[in-house]
């Protein structure tokens, strides 16, 4: 199985290791429901180092990335300003998920999931056939997402230097500091900084936050995390054969400019034209029980389907995303274990800033 | 390590029993099956007087990762549930020997159970 930078950090801070997606990654440290609430409530740190880091660079690279993805990069126009987008195939469904960083009309950055990027730099140098664009994945780097209500306060804290350059970075928003790359974003729905840097640096980094009281959490809590902030999760709630539309995306997908073709554009305005049948809605459980994923749901216009279950440390009860007939509001059935039990449909996100929002 | 208690006795599915030696038993989950499940959030429990054939499923524990079926180990009637962990499913979690058992019931002998010695091999 292939490791991060931070392996060790990991097993001496007795991190319960697991396969994702063939890298041995943290599922937790003991408990992951307390590392929830570290985040939510003060600040913990997520080795994300699996993800990758694409640079592309060229006379055509903003061209290109008009081409490559949903959202339009055109919409970017200062340093560091960050972009959520989808890219997708022919048909419309989602080759992944990603955020691309502007550095100048001739540079961006752009994170891709782990377990992807195999397919995802295929598709990409496919792609890019025809343009003045170098594809650039960059293995050597080591990225931390440090979350929380004192996320930030820590890293300025644990790493000199970097309140002057990142002190007034506002959401969204990316700076570079020497070799590294901090960028105000996250998968958690807390304030924090996501922070790209040279694999030798990770684990002295990653110490020097310890140092200052922030808490390792595995990849449990970021997919509670995640789930409670309403946040999509590739392979789940969308996929190759899933439209953005169809997976309460329709934000992310930029047709304002006619001449903007980028790939799947076609396919999205016909199904736009004949009618999008499905959504993804959140579900919170009335009775008790954890609702898990590809549970059935009944609903008066449909089954849908539980795309993300799990239990919400922060609200105590039973939460989901769920792919569901269009229009479906109300109340629910969740079929649990040979029974029904009624759940309520709500708009995610389920909480954000440490607020129940549903 | 997990923790395997000598005074007692396990299932080949990680549950413990205890024998209250006046024909009632108390029933638990093991140590290593906590750990393996993880964060408890949920505890689905029989009730008093509820009866339950050998190798029904007759609780569920739920933890933040997955759900898991507790099966009966013989034919057996519940005399006590631990209502507690209603409120407290960690309980299963900080204290699975002692503050969080599952049920209490009555049976009339159970085959088949490993020693503690047998049952710490298996997890090797």
């Amino acid at each position: 199985m292939k490791h991060t930078p931070l392996y060790q950090a990991h097993i001496d801070a007795g991190g319960k290791m697991v396969d994702f997606g063939g890298w041995e990654m943290p599922l937790n440290y003991g408990s992951q429901i307390e590392e929830h609430h570290q985040v939510r409530n003060d600040a913990g740190m997520f080795d994300v180092s699996h993800m990758t880091v694409v640079d592309f660079k060229g006379l055509q690279a903003k061209v290109f990335l008009q081409t490559l993805i949903a959202n339009d990069v055109d919409k970017l126009k200062t340093e560091g300003k960050a972009l959520y987008s989808c890219m997708l195939n022919e048909k419309g469904g989602v080759v992944d998920d990603l955020i691309v960083y502007y550095l100048n009309d001739e540079d961006y950055r752009m994170v891709i999931n782990a377990g992807t990027t195999e397919k995802d730099i295929a598709w990409i140098n496919t792609q890019a056939e025809g343009f003045d664009v170098s594809v650039e994945p960059k293995f050597d780097l080591a990225m931390i997402a440090v979350q929380g209500p004192n996320a930030r306060a820590k890293v300025f804290e644990a790493m000199p230097g970097v309140e002057d350059v990142c002190g007034e970075l506002k959401p969204f928003n990316a700076a570079s500091l020497g070799s590294l790359f901090i960028a105000r974003t996250g998968y958690t729905g807390e304030d924090g900084f996501e922070i790209m840097l040279p694999e030798k640096s990770a684990e002295f980094t990653w110490k020097m936050l310890l140092e200052v009281g922030v808490k390792p959490c595995g990849l449990g809590a970021r997919d509670t995390l995640r789930l409670e902030a309403g946040m999509s999760l590739y392979g789940s709630e969308m996929n190759d054969q899933v439209s953005p539309l169809e997976a309460a995306l329709t934000w992310t997908v930029d047709l304002s400019d006619e001449d903007r073709h980028f790939v799947g554009r076609d396919a999205l305005e016909a199904l736009r034209d004949k009618g999008v049948k499905k959504t993804i809605v959140g579900l919170v459980l009335e009775g008790k029980g954890v609702i898990r994923d590809h549970q059935k749901v009944l609903t008066s216009l449909g089954e849908g389907k539980v795309t993300s279950g799990t239990f919400s440390p922060t609200m105590g009860k039973a939460i989901a995303l769920a792919s569901m007939p269009m229009g479906a509001v109300g109340s629910c059935e969740i079929e649990m274990r040979n029974k029904q039990v009624s759940a309520k449909i709500v708009k995610p996100p389920f909480v954000r800033d440490g607020k129940v929002l549903v | 390590m997990s923790e395997v208690r000598d005074d007692r006795q396990y299932t080949e599915t990680h549950e413990w029993i205890l024998d209250n030696g006046d024909g009632t038993y108390t029933m638990g989950i093991s140590d290593h099956a906590q750990a393996l499940l993880g964060d408890m959030v949920y505890v689905e429990l029989p009730s008093a007087g509820d009866e339950a054939s050998a190798e029904d499923e007759f609780c569920v524990v739920e933890s933040v990762k997955a759900a898991s079926g507790v099966y009966a180990p013989a034919d057996l009637e519940i005399v006590e549930a631990n209502e507690v962990l209603d409120g407290e499913p960690e309980l299963v979690n900080s204290s699975c020997y002692d503050d969080g058992w599952l049920v209490k019931f009555k049976s009339d002998g159970i085959d088949g159970l490993m020693d503690a010695a047998t049952y710490s091999k298996t997890l090797d």
